[in-house]
């Protein structure tokens, strides 16, 4: 066992566009559209919420619920492939939103496309291991962006969820993470570069060498490890893309019962959140964990890479349910906008 | 006031205003116990002992108002409630003027429960994001 989860917290914004009004915008079909990526809406934050506002939501939900002085939270870790800024860490911004304390206090902004959510979690599991910080917080948040009429278009949405971590052991545990492995390699599927508001993609690459490829990869080696099988798992968490992805893969894999793959109705409803998508799938794992359940998670992000975990529920999941929100409360409240609203919250109508 | 009705993004100003726009602070006299929620030296007691506290995220709506027409930079969020808040401070009611977030506008209600939270308040495509507290109701 490595480190804790003290405490988690996750955040969907209330505002969601259909697959149809994006395809009535476009002229395409949107049965077509819905079957092809099993996703039948997704989330779009509002006018005045960015990475940093989603990410805060997430981060208070998870300090109170591990109950911890907040003062103790040594690293802010922010994973996102769409920080507020290009140069100014979302970290400072939400240490301070937070009240944490700015003494002996890290903070950063990590990018790894869709992964750089669990990358900031294994980077405070360092920090902790090194005893160099007690508590830590890891956020994976997104406010993506997909170009008009692009295909990611239907999928690229927002959401966040935030991580108390500490030390293996510590009595405000509600989940040990017990193993991570990862699988990294140089693969052209997606990329932005700086300046270009929308990324691009290689249609070719995105599918069996990017994402399947090195989930399975992080999943066998993970498993391998630990010498257990998939179907020993209650709930499976993936990063995703889109809803057929997450299910070609969890059958891939060897999952029996799909519907243990809570990533499917998250994905469903609200789309892609990038880096907080892996992310918001292990809260909702928590949620409807009982002690001693295990969770595997995995993520993916382009360029590309996967981060497995291996994750054991403990005994205060249950304290912590009653606080706060579920995701599912989040997944079930929506206010459907019109493409000319989501035009102007997502700044695609230029004004200055 | 340090709810979101600011001019201007000058880094001076929002070094020093940073911690009251996004932070949930308030200040309290130290001899009498009177809560504020703007700095100030001296309490109306004559006290000049006044510290710094957490003010709590959950409040009440008393009244509103909404702005149609917002003045420059705002047009984004436009149209926007604006209302007085009451939030309970162990015991002693606090009135705050804040805008409100996620919130259709025809249902704000007197009484009705709200949550501090932090948002965008001004964003240019350039130079600084002023983030501020604004206020979104609680899901019952
Ligand atoms: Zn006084």
């Amino acid at each position: 066992m490595i480190a804790s989860i003290l405490g988690y917290g996750a955040y969907i914004p209330r505002y969601r566009i259909k697959a149809e009004e994006i395809a009535k915008v476009w002229g395409q079909d949107p049965d077509r559209v819905k079957l092809g990526l099993l996703v039948e809406s997704k989330s779009v934050p509002g006018p005045d919420e960015d990475t940093a506002t989603i990410a805060f939501e997430a981060a208070m939900q998870a300090i109170e619920r591990a109950g911890i002085d907040k003062s103790l939270i040594g690293a802010v870790f922010v994973g996102s492939e769409s920080h507020p800024y290009a140069v100014k860490p979302t970290g400072t911004i939400l240490a301070s939103a937070l009240g944490l304390n700015p003494k002996h206090l890290r903070a950063a902004s990590f990018e790894f496309a869709c992964k750089a959510g669990t990358e900031a979690i294994q980077a405070v599991i360092g920090l902790i291991n090194a005893g160099l910080i007690k508590y830590g917080l890891a956020i994976g948040a997104d406010t993506a962006q997909g170009r008009p009429s692009d295909p990611l278009e239907y999928t690229a949405a927002a959401g966040g969820a935030a991580y108390v971590l500490g030390p293996k052991g510590d009595s405000k545990a509600i989940a040990e993470i017990e193993r991570v492995e990862s699988y990294v390699t140089d693969t052209p599927d997606f990329r932005r570069r700086q300046g270009a508001p929308y990324p691009e993609h290689g249609v070719r690459f995105t599918g069996e060498p990017a994402y399947f490829h090195h989930i399975i990869n992080s999943v066998k080696l993970l498993l391998e490890k630990l010498g257990r099988d998939i179907n020993e798992y209650d709930r499976f968490a993936f990063h995703s893309p889109n809803g057929k992805f997450v299910r070609n893969v969890a059958r891939r894999l060897g999952i029996k019962d799909l519907s243990r793959v809570v990533s499917l109705d998250i994905v469903r409803k609200c789309g892609n959140f990038y880096s907080g998508s892996t992310l918001v799938g292990i809260a909702r794992a928590l949620d409807k964990a009982n002690p001693g359940d295990k969770i595997l998670a995995a993520s993916f992000g382009s360029g590309a890479g996967s981060d497995a975990f291996s994750i054991v529920v403990k005994d205060r999941i249950t304290e912590v349910k009653s606080i706060g929100k579920s995701v599912d409360r989040y997944l079930n409240r929506a206010k459907y906008i019109d493409y000319g609203t989501y035009a102007r919250y997502r700044g695609i109508l230029v004004m200055d | 006031m340090y709810m979101g009705i600011i001019e201007g993004t000058f880094p001076p100003r929002y070094r020093r205003e940073v911690k009251y726009r996004n932070a949930f602070v308030g200040w309290r006299c130290k001899k009498c116990g009177r809560v504020f929620y703007t700095p100030r030296k001296r309490c109306e007691c004559g006290s000049r002992e006044i510290e710094e506290i957490e003010l709590p995220r959950e409040g009440r709506v008393v009244t509103r108002t909404v702005v149609r027409n917002p003045p420059k930079g705002y047009e984004k969020y436009a149209p926007y409630a604006i209302a007085i808040i009451e939030l309970d401070v162990d015991g002693q009611k606090v009135r705050v003027l804040g805008q409100l977030a996620d919130v259709d506008l025809d249902k704000i209600r007197t009484g009705m429960r709200v949550r501090a939270t932090l948002r965008r308040i001004r964003a240019g495509r350039r130079g600084l994001i002023e983030y501020g507290v604004k206020r979104v109701p609680i899901e019952e």
